[in-house]
């Protein structure tokens, strides 16, 4: 039997034999004054039994995804010998016949185009950064930046579908999924994984996102991650119709689990008693993600910090802040979906509009964290789903060119909770086109984001169509302990 | 994780037992296999041989291992090496090693020791062996039997020491077969007809009524369709829109039709290959097309052919014979015995579908085919025999004109360099400036020397079109033959087309992929059938097999699989859980049946039945076991949660579409029409457009008007990126792969969504109305009303006493603030009943909306 329906057994069991005096849900709560404050006697979001397995640095993961594909050459990987190859074809030494994407494998030649952006040195490790992240740059002792990791795919939908649940065929589990089912929450007023898809500038090469990238796949639905909307409902359904004011719902909801307690007591299903407290979550939800998404209570600086959007639903800097206030509240996972960063062509104008939407907000927000203590138990992600070609796609002048798809090697960035700080991890040839030192499987990485949150890779599993499924897959993943703590 | 055995161990209890066997005899496949499959076969399997043995094959388990002991010796557990092992104490002898992280549980160590005490016997594993046929069993004294379910339940339940539920009351009984059977609640009159009806045979009359429904087809299709991974999008990248309904509707119809199912199996796998295939047949060829597809820029063609294939041979299987072939694409399945030969030929049969690697981003995606219903058929019959008279009739004026050129005239005139009245001036004039003529002729009217047909063509143009003398004559037949014309283009272009099978005329060759990678290929194989099931019998012995071959040997009498496979799913859809409850995997790593005898004796009747669908679904809707209450105390719910063991009567939660088409057939708002493309009802703003890429053709949700916002659910346009909320928020598949079974989650979002949605809350107020107008004139009068729409059932004192109290403080509220109601009414498109007053209205509303929430109105009771 799986552990997680043994535990909702127990659980359920309990709520059964505790019914003849029942002690939860809408009577109890719905006779009292300030409900939306009131304690709920079991966990909303409850850990698998045992999770997690040892203590872990990290209690939350804020996962920011820059969906496209960011050109590892122009932001991180810093190749200063490259200017000089200007326009010359990528040697067969360094190509060796590696397989491109259809884009490019017609392409005459593949002359290389050297970032045109300025790398300069920071913080007391000295890591190099482009011009283009300024504010990202000032947290680099903060970060251990990886420019070794590879994936599979060299197309967008399955790489993307790869970067989120560990498969390139759909129907598999989300990492924050993985994580919901495995640790659980402890917020009772909101979801357990929680995800943004903000806004992105016109410029930028808007690829798809997918439901997949934040579905339970085979886990049980209800570990789905939650859109947090820039427009209309912040969460889906959340507010009451016109006309229909909180009072009146309550009015409503007092009577429902008057009748809803009566056909468990004809009945006796205690699927019916679940449905009572859901239903007071619901309400409970109607007034805590008003409340989250209110921005009244920060400071002046705060807001400053993370830029000028960061009042308005739906861009990037008010996700980047509302993430802060999730994990605050408890919520294990949030997860932001910014699209835009598929740079075929006109690569320098439409990157620089990708890092100006985003960059000030992500340096916010570490230091937010940092300067609330939260970031010692918050893990931070950056990055695509793979990275981009050396080589110019289309047109290449000095100060245009594109790039295309390059799966061999990409950087991200990881900084926080049981991370190691100031560090540069893995290396790549002078081209930026094979890993030299230290590869980093995207599946690795994983390994050791759930070694960071108290969980062992391989123990977290699930049956499904004739397999234990992981999110590190079934090949062996291994944890990379040089980038912890 | 903790194995499944355990469950099997306390719950299976005496099923397993093959008659004449004694309850406490070890059986293999009942209480050994999971054992050894959970905690030995990983290192001593299929997939690795530790120390040189596997303990999965009889012959490998009782020879020398490599340290020269025998790691089993038949009959001697004491000097069998594993027996040694499990029970050492010495962390370095002891087995599974502490590594391996499993720990066998004391009885479990007993268990193997007892099995091989008694010989160590193994068996195949029980869904590879073919179905037996047990007698049914006697009926208990003083038992219901109303049919050999109940006989096979019963006798599982007398040795539990539990007994069948009490028959459930009528109205419940109605509201559970309606919805069983048709997807929507029964309507007040046909519930008053069961109700007053005193016939012994009253509920199978009323299970029948069901079953002859047009909705039948409909309830049925949506499992099938969640198997078939049907969607209105291709699934990936751009995930533009699919043209493939009629495939939907094909199934809907065969449901309907009651086709066999070994038909349904065989045209859906190979109607193209029927012997003078019908555009039917052909239709349903669309099961194997139902796969996501793709055409990202930079895609390579070969691996989507690849995994196309991949695809429809792993779906097939699972669909049809319950096997899991997804590991076996990069290895040798682990557990059950699927090489990865096996699943290549498998997917041989689908390697060589005739059309592009790439959907193209297009509605259809060739092999395609376009159809008509008969209607359209002879509206364009009738268009093309109008067309054809007026173009004879217009070629006989043309004859009748006597058309002689100022030109050719004698004496030269004025007229003669005029276009309008002289041909070959037209002529000369258009061969330099050939502006504004039809395409077909462009060409012509270049060509100084034309053959007399070609010339012939340019003066019929020009008498019809352009000469001042002839046109007036001519013109009306020219314009009515274009106006036909352009009529039946137009019914043409309305004709939809749907995805369909066909295969290359020579076959691509296809190869063991090493790895499950598409640029790697190994051994080369032809298509067939896995090697562990009966053999293939090929139509033509000599030729390749093909799917039409393969389809037929899924339906035989040999395959122990399919029959088994399509009941159990059935009873899942009916009880809630199979009888083997993983219903997509009937192998090792599967569970095993709760009830093996009345498993194999329904796939037994359901193939003497000649595989008749509705013949199988009665008889499981008319058992006492489906009627019984589901009412369970707190000692039965203990034993049994999940109700395995059918001490009471099936109770879960709606499906997505049930809870929706419910809300709108009880409000009146449901329009029942079947079939067509796929319908835009109400959406939060915003579903679509955060995720889509910009150019794709469901980039932007554009909502229908009317109709369209009441369709049924099953007809509601599936973006498979970005499935409508509704079917997310209540567990429905986003069908990117096949899907065997729902979950039944219940969450906060779903609450706020019955609550607050826009579809649910007009759907209130128009039940609202319905209670205002026809319930009658007293409250009391009209909460009865709903509660027998909503529930099929009178209200108890105490539900109408707190419904009542509820109206009564809504009531008072809207009156103090009708601004309030004016606004709660105003929610949703259709129009509000004239003539009543709103703040009533509103506060009857809200009521509506309490009952649309009820925990007994999402749930099958």
């Amino acid at each position: 039997m799986n552990p997680l329906f043994e535990y909702h057994l127990q659980h359920t069991r309990r709520q059964f034999f505790a019914s003849a005096g029942l002690s939860l849900g809408g009577l109890a709560l719905g006779m009292c004054q300030n409900r939306a404050q009131q304690p709920v006697t079991s966990p909303v979001h409850p850990a698998l039994p045992g999770f997690p397995q040892f203590p872990g640095k990290a209690k939350a993961l804020i996962y920011l995804h820059a969906n496209g594909a960011p050109s590892q050459i122009d932001l991180w990987d810093h190749k200063p010998g490259m200017q000089r190859y200007f326009d010359q074809n990528l040697p067969e030494s360094v190509r060796m016949g590696q397989r491109l994407s259809t884009m490019t494998s017609g392409q005459a030649r593949h002359p290389v185009a050297p970032t045109k952006f300025k790398f300069t040195q920071h913080g007391r490790c000295g890591t190099w950064v482009s011009e283009l992240l300024p504010h990202t740059a000032k947290h680099v002792d903060d970060m251990c930046l990886i420019k070794s990791v590879f994936t599979n795919a060299i197309n967008h939908d399955p790489a993307c579908t790869f970067v989120m649940t560990g498969s390139e065929v759909p129907g598999k589990a989300s990492i924050g999924s993985w994580l919901a089912y495995g640790l659980g929450a402890e917020t009772q007023n909101l979801p357990a994984f929680v995800v943004f898809t903000p806004r992105f500038p016109a410029s930028g090469n808007g690829q798809a996102l997918f439901t997949r990238m934040w579905s339970s796949g085979f886990l049980p639905t209800r570990f789905n991650g939650v859109a947090l909307r820039g427009a209309g409902d912040p969460v889906l359904y959340v507010q009451n119709p016109p006309g229909v004011s909180g009072d009146d719902r309550r009015v409503m909801l007092d009577a429902l689990a008057r009748l809803n307690q009566r056909n468990f007591e004809r009945l006796g299903d205690p699927d019916t008693q679940t449905r009572i407290a859901q239903y007071e979550m619901a309400f409970r939800m109607q007034t805590s993600v008003p409340d989250l998404v209110d921005l009244r209570n920060e400071t002046q600086a705060t807001l400053d910090m993370y830029g000028p959007g960061v009042r308005e639903p739906g861009t990037y800097a008010n996700s980047a802040i509302l993430a802060r206030r999730l994990i605050e509240r408890g919520v294990r996972v949030v997860q932001i979906l910014h699209r835009g960063w598929d740079q075929h062509d006109n690569l320098p104008v439409a990157l620089k509009n990708q890092c100006d939407d985003t960059d000030r907000a992500n340096g916010a927000l570490l230091q937010d964290l940092k300067q609330r203590g939260l970031l010692d138990e918050t893990l931070v992600i950056w990055g695509g789903e793979f990275g981009r070609t050396v080589y110019s796609q289309g047109t290449l002048t000095r100060n245009n060119y594109g790039r295309d798809h390059h799966p061999r090697n990409f950087c991200m960035w990881l900084a926080g909770g049981g991370i190691k700080g100031g560090m540069t991890y893995g290396e790549t040839d002078d081209f930026s086109y094979n890993i030299v030192d230290k590869p980093c499987h995207l599946l690795d990485l994983y390994a050791t984001v759930l070694k960071c949150m108290g969980i062992d890779h391989e123990r977290l599993s699930f049956r499904f169509q004739g397999l234990d499924q992981k999110l590190t897959g079934v090949e062996g993943a291994q944890v990379i302990p040089e980038l912890m703590a | 994780m903790i194995s499944t055995h355990r469950f099997g161990f306390a719950f299976l209890g005496l099923s397993l037992l093959a008659p004449g066997m004694r309850a406490d005899d070890i059986q293999y496949n009942r209480d050994v296999r999971p054992i050894l499959t959970e905690n030995c076969f990983k290192c001593h399997g299929p997939a690795a041989k530790k120390g040189g043995f596997r303990l999965d094959v009889r012959e490998d388990a009782i020879k020398p291992a490599k340290s020269g002991a025998k790691p089993i010796v038949e009959g001697k557990p004491m000097e069998s090496a594993i027996i040694k092992r499990i029970f050492s104490t010495d962390a370095e002898e002891v087995m599974p090693p502490p590594s391996a992280h499993k720990t066998l549980k004391p009885a479990e160590k007993e268990t193997l020791k007892k099995w091989i005490a008694e010989g160590a016997k193994f068996q195949k594993h029980w869904s590879f062996e073919a179905a037996a046929k047990v007698a049914v069993p006697p009926a208990p004294n003083g038992s219901r039997l109303a049919n050999p379910i109940d006989a096979f339940i019963v006798a599982r339940l007398q040795r539990e020491g539990l007994k069948l539920s009490v028959e459930v009351d009528r109205p419940t009984l109605i509201r559970r077969v309606s919805f069983a059977l048709t997807g929507l609640p029964p309507t007040v009159a046909d519930l008053d007809l069961f109700l007053n009806d005193k016939a012994a045979d009253a509920y199978e009359k009323m299970v029948d009524h069901y079953l002859g429904s047009k909705h039948y087809g409909e309830e049925m299709a949506r499992p099938w369709l969640d198997l078939a991974r049907y969607a209105d999008t291709h699934g990936l990248h751009l995930d533009n829109e699919r043209q493939m309904w009629l495939y939907r509707d094909w199934v809907v119809r065969a449901f309907n039709d009651n086709m066999p199912f070994d038909r349904f199996t065989i045209e859906q796998l190979a109607g193209d290959l029927l012997p003078k295939a019908t555009s039917e047949q052909i239709v349903a060829t669309g099961f194997s097309r139902c796969n996501v597809s793709t055409s990202e820029g930079g895609s390579v063609d070969s691996e989507w052919i690849f995994r196309n294939a991949v695809d429809r041979a792993s779906t097939t299987m699972e669909v049809f014979l319950g096997l899991t072939g997804g590991c076996a694409v990069c290895h040798d399945h682990k557990f059950d015995p699927i090489t990865a030969k096996d699943f290549y030929s498998m997917y041989a049969f689908f390697y060589s579908i005739d059309g592009p690697a790439m959907d193209g981003n297009a509605l259809l995606t060739a092999p395609t085919m376009k159809t008509t219903t008969p209607e359209q058929a002879k509206k364009i019959a009738d268009l093309v025999g109008k067309i054809a008279k007026a173009q004879s009739d217009l070629g006989q004026q043309l004859q009748s004109i006597k058309y002689i050129d100022p030109a050719d005239a004698k004496e030269p005139s004025k007229s003669a360099g005029d276009p309008t009245q002289s041909f070959k001036a037209w002529r000369t004039q258009k061969s330099k400036d050939p502006k504004g003529l039809p395409k077909e002729l462009l060409a012509l009217v270049k060509q100084a020397k034309l053959d007399p047909a070609g010339e012939n063509k340019l003066r019929e143009h020009y008498l019809q079109n352009v000469c001042a003398e002839t046109r007036p004559i001519l013109e009306p037949l020219a314009k009515q033959i274009t106006a036909l014309t352009k009529d039946r283009d137009g019914f043409n272009n309305a004709i939809a087309g749907t995805f369909i099978f066909k295969d290359l005329a020579n076959p691509r060759e296809s190869f063991v992929m090493m790895r499950g990678q598409y640029t790697k290929p190994g051994e080369k194989v032809q298509p067939d059938t896995p090697s562990f099931l009966p053999p293939l019998a090929k139509a033509n012995p000599k030729a390749r097999a093909n799917r039409l071959d393969l389809a037929k040997w899924l339906v035989s009498a040999e395959n122990p699989m399919t029959a088994r496979v399509a009941v159990n799913r059935y009873w899942q859809q009916f009880f809630g859980t199979g009888l083997v409850k993983s219903s997509g995997d009937f192998g090792a790593q599967g569970e095993a049946p709760s009830h093996p005898e009345l498993l194999d004796h329904l796939a037994l009747i359901f193939r003497e039945k000649n595989w008749d669908i509705k013949a199988v679904v009665r008889l499981m809707l008319t058992s006492q076991t489906f009627r019984q209450s589901s009412k369970v105390t707190p000692d039965v719910f203990k034993r049994d949660p999940e109700n395995r063991l059918y001490a009471r009567g099936p109770r879960f939660r709606l499906d997505a579409e049930q809870i929706r088409d419910n809300a709108l057939f009880v409000s009146g708002l449901a329009v029942l029409d079947m079939g067509g493309r796929g319908v835009r009802p109400y959406q939060p703003p915003r579903i679509w457009e955060p995720v889509a890429f910009s150019g794709s053709s469901t980039g932007v949700y554009t909502q229908d008007k009317g109709a369209g916002l009441y369709r049924r659910s099953l007809y509601t346009f599936l973006k498979r990126t970005a499935p409508h909320p509704f079917m997310a928020n209540f567990d429905a598949p986003n069908r990117e792969s096949s899907c065997s079974r729902r979950e039944r989650s219940n969450t906060p979002l779903q609450a706020l969504q019955l609550m607050n949605d826009v579809q649910h809350f007009e759907a209130a107020r128009k039940l609202a109305e319905r209670m205002l107008v026809e319930g009658g004139k007293t409250p009391a009068e009209r909460i009865r009303f709903g509660y027998r729409v909503v529930l099929s059932r009178e209200p108890e004192a105490l539900e109408a006493d707190v419904v009542g109290k509820a109206l009564t403080q809504f009531v008072d509220r809207y009156q103090k603030d009708p601004a309030s109601a004016t606004k709660a009414l105003r929610v949703g498109e259709s129009p509000i009943r004239p003539g009543l007053a709103e703040p009533e209205l509103a506060a009857y509303t809200l009521i509506a909306n309490l009952l649309l929430n009820l925990d007994e109105t999402v749930m099958r009771n």
